[in-house]
C-alpha cells in the first residue's frame, strides 16, 4: 500500500473518531450510572452519614 | 411474527400497535386522576379562602393528602410513562420492548394508585403527600405507593429496553433525536427517585405494621425527599422534552444546537436531583456544608441547564418562524406564532410561567439564608404550583392536543374550548402561584386549616393583605379548575365522540407542516434570534431584581444593629 493510501486510511479513521462527549451522551446506561451514583453519594450517603454521626444525648 | 405498525400521516413516524395501546391506556388513566386530584385541589383552595372555608378540618387534611398524591404523582407519572413510550418506540420507529412487562407495569401502577386512594378516602391515612413520620398511615397507604413505584420502575426499564432494540435494529443512525434524549434523562432521574422511595417507604411500611419500633424523623425526611423532590425533577426533564417536541411538531423547529441542548440535559443528570436538599434547609442536625453544596453550588449547575433550555426552546421557535419569513422587527415571529393552536399556546405559556414564576422563585428559595423567610409558608406551594402545574401540567395538556389526533386518531371536539383552555388554565395557575407566594411572604403557613386560629388560646391576626391574597388564590383556583374542566371535556369527549381521522379527514386544529424533524438529529442552519435574546434579557433583569429584593427583605426581618 502506498504512503498516500496510508494517509487516506488515517484520515478516514480520524473522521470516524467519535468525540468523548458524544460517546457519553449516546450511552444511556453510562448516563444512568452517573445519574444514580452522583445524587446517591452527594445527597443520600453524605446526608445519612451526617445524621448518624450526630452525638446521642445523654 | 412481526408486529403491525402504521405510518403516521402527519409526522411520518412508525406507530406500533402495542405502543399505541400502551400510550392510550397510560394517558387515559393519567387524565382521570388529573380530574380527581384537581377537584380535591379546588376544595383545598376554597377551604383556605377565609370567606368560604369549605371543608371541615378532617376532610381538609384528607383532601390535601389525596390532592398531592393524585396530581403530583399519579397524573404526572402515568402521563410521563406515556411520554417515555412515545419518545422511544414512536420517535425511534421501533417495537416496544417486552410489551407484557409494560402492561404489568401499568397494572401495578393502577392497582397501587387505587389502593393508596382508598386508604386515604377511608380517613385513616391523612398524612399528606409527605407522610412524615411519626404521622402513621394505614399500611395499605404505603403498599399502594410501593406498588406504584415498582410499576413505574418496570416501565422505565421497558423504555431503556426499547432504546436498546432501536439501536440493535438500527432504526436510527447516529445519536437519538433530542426529544428521546430528554426523555432518557427523565427516566434516569426516575430510577434514582424510585430507589430513594423504596429505601425509605419499605421500612416505613414495616413500622406502620408494627414490625419496626422507630423510624428516625430526620433520616426519613432526608431519604424521602430524594423521592419526593426528585419525582418533580422527572417532570422538569419530561416537560422540557415536550417543549422541544411541540415546537418541532407544530412549527418544524430544529434545535439551535444539539450539543448545547444535550449538554443542558446532561447537567440535569449530574446535578438536578441534589435540589432535594431545599426541603431540609432549616432542619437541625445536617451541616450547612451539605445544605449549601446541594442547594447552591451543585444546583446552580442544573439551573444553568434550565436557563439554557429557556434560551434554546424559544430560540428554535424564533429561528423556525424567521425561516418562514416572519422577519419584521424583533417580535413578528412571536406575534405571528400559532396562538390559536392549544398545543403551541399551552407550551409557550408553560415555558413563560415555569421560567419566570417557578424558576426564579425556586432558585431564590434555595438560598439557605433567604429560605428562612418563607420556609414552610404557603410560598412553597406557590412555587411548586408554578413549576408542576403551570410548567409540567400545562405542557402535558398541550401535548395531549397533539396526541388526540396523532395517537387516538380522533379530531378534537369543541375547538373553541380547546383554543381558550390553555389561556384560562394558565391565568388561573399563574394567579394561584403569585397569590400563594405573596401570602407566604407575609407569613401565612402552608397546610393550615384555619389561619384565623379561631380556637387558639393565643390568637394571631395576619395582615389584611394576606387574607386578600388567600381569597384571590381561591378565585384563581376556580379559574384553573374551569380550565381543567374544559381540558377534560375536550379530551375525553374527543376520544369518545370525536370524528375518526383517516387520510381524507381535515383536522380542525391541525398539527403541522414540517413535523418530521421531531424524529431527526440536526441543528438549525443559520439561527438569528434577536427577539429571544431580548426576552432572555428581561428574564435576567427580573431574576436579579427579585433575588436582591429578597436579600433586602431578609435584612429587614433581622436587622443588623
Amino acid at each position: 500500500m502506498s504512503e498516500e493510501n496510508h494517509q487516506e486510511a488515517a484520515d478516514s479513521n480520524e473522521s470516524e473518531r467519535i468525540p468523548f462527549m458524544q460517546q457519553l451522551l449516546d450511552n444511556p446506561f453510562l448516563l444512568l450510572f452517573l445519574g444514580v451514583t452522583i445524587p446517591t453519594i452527594f445527597y443520600i450517603i453524605w446526608g445519612v452519614m451526617e445524621i448518624v454521626t450526630i452525638p446521642i444525648a445523654k | 411474527m412481526l408486529e403491525q405498525y402504521r405510518i403516521c400521516q402527519t409526522t411520518g413516524l412508525r406507530v406500533f400497535q402495542s405502543t399505541e395501546n400502551l400510550i392510550k391506556a397510560n394517558a387515559v388513566v393519567a387524565v382521570i386522576f388529573l380530574a380527581i386530584g384537581g377537584l380535591f385541589g379546588l376544595s383545598i383552595a376554597l377551604t383556605r379562602w377565609k370567606a368560604v372555608h369549605l371543608l371541615p378540618a378532617d376532610w381538609f387534611y384528607l383532601a390535601l393528602t389525596a390532592h398531592g398524591l393524585d396530581v403530583l404523582v399519579v397524573w404526572i407519572v402515568f402521563f410521563e410513562i406515556a411520554v417515555l413510550y412515545f419518545a422511544s418506540s414512536v420517535i425511534l420507529g421501533c417495537r416496544i420492548a417486552t410489551p407484557r412487562w409494560a402492561w404489568a407495569a401499568f397494572a401495578l401502577m393502577l392497582i397501587g394508585a387505587l389502593v393508596t386512594n382508598v386508604a386515604v378516602l377511608m380517613g385513616n391515612s391523612s398524612v399528606m403527600f409527605t407522610s412524615y413520620v411519626p404521622l402513621k398511615a394505614d399500611p395499605s397507604f404505603y403498599v399502594g405507593i410501593i406498588l406504584f413505584a415498582v410499576g413505574t420502575l418496570i416501565a422505565c426499564f421497558v423504555f431503556f429496553g426499547t432504546l436498546v432494540i432501536a439501536k440493535q435494529e438500527k432504526t436510527y443512525e447516529g445519536s437519538v433525536p433530542l426529544v428521546t434524549f430528554g426523555a432518557t434523562v427523565a427516566a434516569i432521574i426516575a430510577v434514582f427517585t424510585l430507589a430513594s422511595g423504596a429505601i425509605i417507604l419499605i421500612p416505613t411500611l414495616l413500622w406502620s405494621m408494627g414490625y419496626i419500633s422507630h423510624i428516625d424523623t430526620l433520616m426519613y425526611r432526608t431519604v424521602w425527599w430524594g423521592f419526593g423532590h426528585s419525582s418533580q425533577q422527572i417532570n422538569v426533564a419530561a416537560h422540557i422534552s415536550i417543549w422541544y417536541l411541540i415546537s418541532a411538531v407544530v412549527l418544524g423547529a430544529k434545535p439551535l444546537s444539539e450539543k448545547v441542548s444535550r449538554f443542558a440535559f446532561l447537567l440535569y443528570v449530574l446535578f438536578l436531583q441534589l435540589a432535594s436538599a431545599h426541603h431540609l434547609l432549616v432542619d437541625p442536625g445536617i451541616s450547612s456544608t451539605w445544605k449549601v453544596f446541594n442547594t447552591s453550588y451543585a444546583i446552580y449547575l442544573a439551573v444553568l441547564g434550565s436557563m439554557i433550555h429557556g434560551l434554546t426552546v424559544p430560540g428554535q421557535i424564533e429561528a423556525a418562524q424567521r425561516k418562514k419569513g416572519y422577519n419584521n422587527g424583533m417580535f413578528e415571529w412571536l406575534r405571528k406564532a400559532p396562538w390559536g393552536n392549544p398545543a403551541f399556546s399551552g407550551m409557550f405559556i408553560s415555558l413563560i410561567l415555569f421560567g419566570f414564576l417557578g424558576g426564579i422563585s425556586g432558585v431564590v428559595m434555595g438560598v439557605e439564608q433567604i429560605n428562612l423567610i418563607i420556609h414552610n409558608t404557603i410560598y412553597v406551594p406557590g412555587h411548586f404550583h408554578a413549576t408542576v402545574v403551570a410548567g409540567t401540567t400545562l405542557a402535558f395538556m398541550a401535548v395531549t392536543y397533539l396526541l388526540v389526533p396523532l395517537i387516538f386518531r380522533r379530531a378534537l371536539i369543541l375547538p373553541g374550548w380547546a383554543k381558550a383552555q390553555p389561556y384560562l388554565f394558565g391565568l388561573g395557575v399563574a394567579g394561584i402561584s403569585v397569590f400563594m407566594m405573596g401570602a407566604g411572604t407575609l407569613g401565612v403557613p402552608r397546610r393550615h386549616w384555619d389561619i384565623s386560629q379561631a380556637d387558639a388560646i393565643l390568637p394571631y391576626d395576619f395582615p389584611g393583605a394576606a387574607n386578600l391574597m388567600m381569597g384571590l388564590n381561591g378565585m384563581s383556583a376556580i379559574l384553573a379548575a374551569l380550565g381543567g374542566f374544559m381540558f377534560i371535556v375536550v379530551v375525553v369527549g374527543s376520544i369518545l365522540f370525536g370524528k375518526k381521522i383517516d387520510a381524507s379527514t381535515e383536522v380542525p386544529i391541525a398539527p403541522p407542516e414540517d413535523a418530521r424533524v421531531v424524529g431527526e438529529y440536526g441543528n438549525e442552519d443559520h439561527p438569528a434570534i434577536p427577539g429571544t435574546i431580548a426576552l432572555v434579557g428581561v428574564f435576567f433583569v427580573s431574576f436579579i431584581l427579585y433575588y436582591f429584593v429578597n436579600w433586602k427583605y431578609l435584612a429587614e426581618v433581622w436587622p443588623l444593629r
